[in-house]
C-alpha cells in the first residue's frame, strides 16, 4: 500500500469519510495547541519577551518530530513524497506575508488556528481575533487585484525544497535541522532562566532523553536515504476503467489497476499520431510533445511545437516538468521508434510526473501516417531500431509538411483515445490556501 | 482536597498545560499523520478566505466573478467550502474545547497583560486578526499552513515565511511591549 491514500487527499461528496478524516485530524490540531497553552495570548506573546519560549518550543518540536517521521517514512517506500503537498516557494508576496503576520501576532497574540483554541475556550480576545481575521482576509480579497501580477509572479520558484537549494541529500538537511532545533532548545532555556527568571533544575531530565532518540532517528532518517528510481517505479499503480454497455440496464463499469509493465505491455500508454494530433485541438488538454532523440535527429525532422530533450538529460528538466506546466498538460515522449521512449515513460513516470504517454511508433510512424504524400522523403530501408526510417534531404527540423499537418485536412480522424486526463490539485488549492 | 473537590472554586482551578515538547512532540505526530495520510498538512487561516468568499458570492455573485483572488475561491459554480480545510476549521475549534473542558480551561474572559483594560486588549485582539489575516493570505498560509506543515516538508518558501514572521513580531515587541508587560 502506497501512502498518501489518494481517497484522503482532498474532501468529496461522493465520500463523506474524507470529511471525518480531516475533522478528525483538525480535532487533534485544535486539541494539542489548547493543551500546550496556546489558548492564552499571554504565553504567545511571552515569546517575543523572552520570558517564556513556549511558541518556540512546541513549534520546532513539532516540526523535528513531523520532519523526521516523514522523510524516514519516504526513505523506507511506504510515502510518496511526490504525492506530499509542499507549498510553492513565492518569495516575494511570502517574505511580505510573513512580516505582516508577525505584526499581527505581537499586535494581537495569537495566530489563526491559536485563536481558535482561544475563542473555543471562552476568551473574549481570541473570538475578536477571529473576527479580525475574518475582516483581514476580506480585505485580502477585495484589494489583491491592485497586485495580482506581483503576487502571482514575483520570486516564484514552484515546488522547491531545502536540499535543492543548498544541494544536499534530504537525510543531511533534516538531521541539520535536527541539530538547529535542539541548539534553539538549548538556547530558548538559556533565555528563559535569565529574562524569565525560570529555575531550570525543575525541568524534567526526559527531556534529555527524547533530544537523544530525536538525533538517534534522525542520524537513521540519514542512513536509510531516498527511494531510487527502480524502487518508485515498481510501486506505481495505474487505474482505467472499461464501460461494458448493457441492454436495457446501466452499463456496468470496471475499475481495473495495472502496474507500469502492465501499462506497456497492454499498450495502454501509447497514443496513436491521430491522437497525438488531435488532442492539440482539445480544449480540456494542454499537450507538450517530449522529443528524447539527439540533437541531430531532432535537427532533421521533428515534429512542431516538440520540445528536444536527449534521454540522457531528462533528469534535469523533471523539476520543472513537476512544477511548471498547468494541472492539465499531458507529455507525449517521442523517439524514432519507441524503445528510447518508453525508457524515457519510465523515467518520468517513476518520478511522479503525470499525464505521460509515448508516441505509438515514434517519429517514423508519425511520418508514415501523415507525410504520405511528401516525395522529398524516402524511406530507409538500412534503418535499425529506434532510428530514423527516412532519409532526409537537409535538416529542415520543423519545417517539412508532415510536422504540422492541416488540422483543416486531417479534420476528422478516428482513434481509441488513450489519454485518461489525471488532473493535479490546483497551484492555489492546498496548505492553508 | 477530596473533601473540597465538591466545591465550585476548587473544581474549576484550571490543571497546568502540558510540557511545551510533549505537546510539540503530539503535534508533531499529528502533523505527520496528516501529511502520510492525506498528503495535506494543518491549516485553518485558508477557511477564513473561503467564509468570507461563501458570503461574498451569497451577495454579490458578479463581484465574485470579476475579482481575480475571489474568482479562484468561487468563481462561476465553484462552492469555496469545498475543501479539506473547512471541516479542519471546525474539528479545531472542537478540539480546542474539547481540550479546555478536559483541562477545566474553559471560561468567559479576556487574556491580556497586565497594563492595559479590556477595551484596549479587545481592539487589539481585533485589530491584530485583521493585520495577520491579511498577510496570511498573502502569503498563500499562515503559522500553521506555512511555518509548520510548509516547514516540515522542507519548502524552501516556508521556512523564508517563518523567520519573517518571527522577524516582524520580534521588530515590533519592544515598541508595544506595555501591551504585554
Amino acid at each position: 500500500m502506497q501512502f498518501p491514500l489518494p481517497q484522503f487527499v482532498a474532501v468529496s461528496a461522493s465520500n463523506p469519510w474524507t470529511y471525518v478524516v480531516f475533522g478528525l485530524i483538525g480535532f487533534a490540531f485544535g486539541f494539542t495547541l489548547e493543551m500546550s497553552g496556546f489558548g492564552d495570548s499571554r504565553k504567545l506573546a511571552a515569546q517575543f519577551y523572552f520570558t517564556e519560549m513556549t511558541v518556540l518550543k512546541v513549534m520546532f518540536t513539532a516540526i523535528v518530530t513531523a520532519m523526521v517521521l516523514l522523510f524516514g517514512a519516504v526513505g523506507l517506500g511506504i510515502l510518496n513524497f511526490n504525492q506530499v503537498w509542499v507549498n510553492p516557494t513565492y518569495l516575494s508576496s511570502g517574505i511580505l506575508g510573513g512580516l505582516i503576520m508577525g505584526v499581527g501576532f505581537i499586535v494581537g497574540g495569537f495566530c489563526p488556528t491559536t485563536s481558535l483554541a482561544s475563542a473555543s475556550t471562552g476568551k473574549i480576545d481570541g473570538m475578536l481575533f477571529m473576527l479580525g481575521g475574518f475582516v483581514g482576509a476580506f480585505l485580502f480579497g477585495e484589494t489583491e487585484q491592485y497586485f495580482d501580477g506581483w503576487y502571482t509572479n514575483s520570486g516564484y520558484f514552484g515546488r522547491i525544497t531545502l536540499d535543492q537549494v543548498f544541494h544536499l541529500p534530504i537525510g543531511v538537511v533534516v538531521l541539520l535541522i535536527v541539530l538547529m532545533a535542539l541548539f534553539m532548545f538549548w538556547g530558548a532555556e538559556q533565555l528563559e532562566r535569565i529574562f524569565g527568571k525560570k529555575d531550570l533544575s525543575t525541568e524534567p531530565k526526559l527531556r534529555i532523553a527524547g533530544a537523544g532518540a530525536l538525533f538517534v532517528i534522525a542520524v537513521a532518517v540519514v542512513l536509510i536515504g531516498s527511494p531510487n528510481l527502480t524502487d518508485k517505479y515498481n510501486r506505481l499503480t495505474f487505474t482505467r476503467t472499461e464501460t461494458i454497455p448493457q441492454l436495457n440496464a446501466d452499463p456496468i463499469v470496471n475499475t481495473l489497476t495495472y502496474t507500469a509493465d502492465e501499462m506497456i505491455a497492454n499498450r495502454l500508454v501509447f497514443v496513436s499520431p491521430a491522437e497525438a494530433f488531435k488532442s492539440k485541438y482539445n480544449q480540456a488538454m494542454n499537450p507538450v510533445y517530449l522529443d528524447v532523440r539527439s540533437e541531430a535527429d531532432y535537427n532533421l525532422y521533428h515534429i512542431e511545437d516538440a520540445v528536444n530533450v536527449p534521454l540522457e538529460r531528462i533528469d534535469e528538466v523533471i523539476p520543472v516538468l513537476l512544477t511548471e506546466p498547468p494541472a492539465n498538460t499531458v507529455f507525449v515522449v517521442t523517439s524514432n521508434d519507441e524503445t528510447a521512449a518508453v525508457q524515457a515513460w519510465k523515467i518520468l513516470s517513476a518520478s511522479s510526473v503525470a499525464n505521460v504517454y509515448i508516441l505509438e511508433g515514434g517519429v517514423n510512424n508519425w511520418i508514415t501516417f501523415f507525410g504520405e504524400t511528401d516525395k522529398t522523403l524516402q524511406a530507409n530501408p538500412n534503418a535499425g531500431d529506434d532510428q530514423l526510417g527516412f532519409i532526409f534531404p537537409a535538416a529542415l527540423g520543423d519545417r517539412y509538411e508532415s510536422c504540422s499537418p492541416s488540422p483543416i485536412e486531417y479534420e476528422k480522424l478516428e482513434f481509441e483515445a488513450k489519454i485518461i486526463l489525471q488532473l493535479k490539485r490546483d497551484k492555489s488549492g492546498g496548505g492553508c490556501g | 482536597m477530596t473533601a473540597q473537590t465538591k466545591n465550585s472554586l476548587i473544581s474549576q482551578t484550571p490543571k497546568p498545560f502540558v510540557h511545551p515538547y510533549f505537546g510539540g512532540m503530539v503535534l508533531g505526530i499529528v502533523l505527520f499523520l496528516a501529511l502520510f495520510l492525506t498528503g495535506n498538512g494543518l491549516g485553518s487561516s485558508g477557511a477564513t478566505s473561503r467564509f468570507v468568499a461563501a458570503v461574498e458570492d451569497q451577495i454579490a455573485p458578479a463581484h465574485v466573478d470579476r475579482t481575480p483572488y475571489l474568482l479562484k475561491l468561487a468563481g462561476g459554480d465553484k462552492n469555496p467550502l469545498d475543501d479539506w480545510i473547512v471541516p479542519v476549521y471546525f474539528g479545531a475549534l472542537l478540539g480546542g474545547f474539547t481540550s479546555g473542558m478536559l483541562g477545566r480551561r474553559v471560561k468567559l474572559e479576556t487574556t491580556k497583560g497586565p497594563n492595559i483594560s479590556n477595551r484596549t486588549r479587545w481592539l487589539m485582539a481585533f485589530l491584530g486578526g485583521v493585520i495577520f489575516l491579511y498577510g496570511a493570505r498573502m502569503a498563500r498560509g499562515c503559522t500553521s499552513g506555512q511555518a509548520l506543515s510548509g516547514g516540515t516538508t522542507l519548502a524552501a518558501g516556508s521556512w523564508a515565511i517563518m523567520f519573517a514572521i518571527f522577524g516582524g513580531a520580534y521588530a515590533l515587541a519592544y515598541f508595544v511591549r506595555k501591551l504585554w508587560n
